[in-house]
């Protein structure tokens, strides 16, 4: 394994991204990063900048003004990249479909690692979602 | 470049109204405050339309993720009014209950965001791991966490059975204890007096001219609550107290948030030890009678409207929300004139609005002409910390 992916997938910096969601998920993904789950020991940092991040995590399902951005944010992480769909909505627009301003889940607009449905996830799902990833990662 | 923000902060309003403040500042002074609101919503009152009362319930749930219960007891107090439906007394005791526990949650949840915003981050971790507790009792109760799923048109869905009462009180015990902690912290600890005392001040007639809702209203001591004003469910027979605050700023805000987590505890104590026997829902039919409602409910946040139209079947005609951050914003815009720059965050966090929308603010320099700057809210935020250190806090304004 090179000295790059072993970094990689020791501490993946995360991008926390409201696509338009009710904020449910926004609270349960903080929660995991709270003293009771603490993923920071595991080496999972909340970052600010799209630029330093490995991983997105979005919540919400696509609204129209919300979609361009959207993109224009996966563009700005460096590569390699990978993106988590946080709860129903993420995942296939879920109580929301139907809404004229919804365009669908987030892999209408990005593609999508790892999906992890739940209105809202418990921050363990959304743990076990992170490590899923990783080895995933692990394996490739 | 366009600056990419992140939304830190929980809270959203019924609708997502991404607004954006133009801040007028001559040197350091905020001079003026202007906002826009623009909407870049999903169009949930038009999706209502198309569904029934029932499913209903679970779409008006996922307005706000945080007061989840708030929008649905709203929304099936208006429709239980239309249909005339008398819901049992066990019902509306379980449904205060998980109201209260709401409230609690929310506020913890509130009290972390506003220590962020101070570079109080001991207290952010503090209160969100205590919010756990109140998030632990509403899933004993409801078995979710965020989302809970109880209420239905006519009561609620699911009982306290007899072995849960020991425990959920052994559970508000705890809680009681950690909310105290906390509000002798507010009004003793240094690191929040320096930077809430005489910040944001609302006096009592512009809260008024402004319409200010919730705790933000109460701490610029306008006794209004609709808990007191209108009792619906289970409040008419609660003994609590109205809390306000005469000293109309951000700490009179941070009290006001936290005796009244302190009522909330006394309140779901008194809720769980008289609980009556019964029922918990009464049976109702699918179809709504025409007519037309209002329903009040007081939010964590304040004052929470619904209105619903029917037209006699199975689907409402028409489904209107104003949540109670809405209502805030105009008192956000006057608290914001005459401070620093260093102070933006702190004010607009003041009224727990949704941070995602506030992302954005625009500063204006009255001196330099019209230079304009876009900074986001972790910039900011980082920018006050910086400030108040080099600056001290002889500082004072207004």
């Amino acid at each position: 394994m090179d000295l790059v992916k072993w970094a990689r997938i020791k501490s993946p910096w995360v991008l926390h991204l409201n696509t338009g969601g009710c904020n449910g998920c926004d609270i349960e993904v903080l929660a995991a990063l709270m003293p009771r789950s603490d993923v920071e020991r595991f080496g999972i940092l909340l970052q600010g900048s799209p630029r330093h991040a490995d991983l997105i995590v979005c919540q919400g399902p696509i609204t129209k003004q919300m979609r361009d951005r959207v993109v224009r944010i996966y563009e700005q992480v460096p590569e390699p990249k990978f993106v988590m769909a946080i709860g129903s909505c993420a995942c296939t627009a879920g109580v929301f479909q139907g809404c004229y301003n919804v365009l669908g889940g987030i892999d209408k607009a990005i593609p999508v690692d790892v999906y992890v449905p739940g209105c809202p996830p418990n921050p363990a799902a959304i743990v076990d979602g992170v490590m899923k990833l990783l080895t995933k990662l692990k394996e490739s | 470049m366009p600056k990419v923000t992140i939304p830190v902060g929980p809270q959203h309003p019924a609708l997502k109204e991404p607004i954006n403040f133009m801040v007028s500042v001559d040197g350091e002074t905020i001079v003026d405050a202007d906002m826009n609101l623009a909407y870049s919503h999903r169009g949930i009152e038009k999706l209502a339309e198309s569904k029934t009362y029932l499913q209903n319930i679970y779409l008006v749930e996922r307005i706000c993720g945080i007061c989840s219960h708030t929008h649905t007891t709203c929304f099936v107090q208006g429709v239980e009014e239309l249909m005339g439906i008398e819901v049992p007394e066990r019902g509306l005791y379980i449904r205060t209950l998980v109201a209260e526990l709401e409230r609690i949650h929310s506020h913890l949840l509130w009290t972390g965001v506003a220590g962020h915003e101070i570079g109080f981050d001991t207290l952010f971790m503090y209160t969100w791991r205590d919010r756990e507790l109140a998030l632990d009792l509403l899933e004993m109760i409801t078995g979710n966490r965020v989302n809970y799923g109880i209420n239905t048109i006519g009561g609620v869905r699911r009982n306290i059975k007899a072995g849960m009462k020991d425990q959920i009180l052994k559970h508000i015990g705890k809680l009681e204890e950690r909310v105290q902690y906390y509000t002798d912290m507010a009004t003793t600890e240094s690191t929040v007096l320096l930077r809430a005392e005489g910040v944001g001040h609302l006096p009592e007639n512009e809260a008024r001219k402004f319409c200010a809702v919730g705790p933000t209203a109460r701490a610029s001591n306008i006794p209004t609550d609709v808990r007191k004003e209108d009792p619906y469910a289970a409040y008419e027979e609660l003994d609590f107290e109205l809390i306000t605050s005469d000293s109309c700023d951000i700490l009179g805000r941070l009290i006001v948030r936290m005796q009244e987590m302190v009522e909330s505890c006394k309140m779901a104590r008194q809720l769980i030890e008289n609980l009556p026997s019964g029922p918990i829902r009464a049976p109702m039919s699918r179809e709504v009678p025409a007519g037309e409602v209002v329903s009040r409910y007081e939010a964590p946040r304040g004052e929470c409207l619904y209105y619903v139209k029917s037209n006699g079947t199975f689907y409402p005609e028409r489904l209107k929300v104003r949540a109670s951050t809405y209502a805030n914003w105009p008192a956000v815009v006057y608290s914001l004139k005459g401070y620093y720059i260093a102070d933006i965050p702190l004010i607009i966090a003041a009224i727990d609005p949704c941070m995602s929308c506030t992302s954005r603010v625009a500063i204006l320099d009255t001196k330099d002409g019209n230079e304009r700057k876009v900074l986001d809210m972790d910039y900011l935020r980082t920018y006050g910390i910086k400030w108040y250190k080099e600056h001290g806090r002889g500082v004072r304004r207004r």
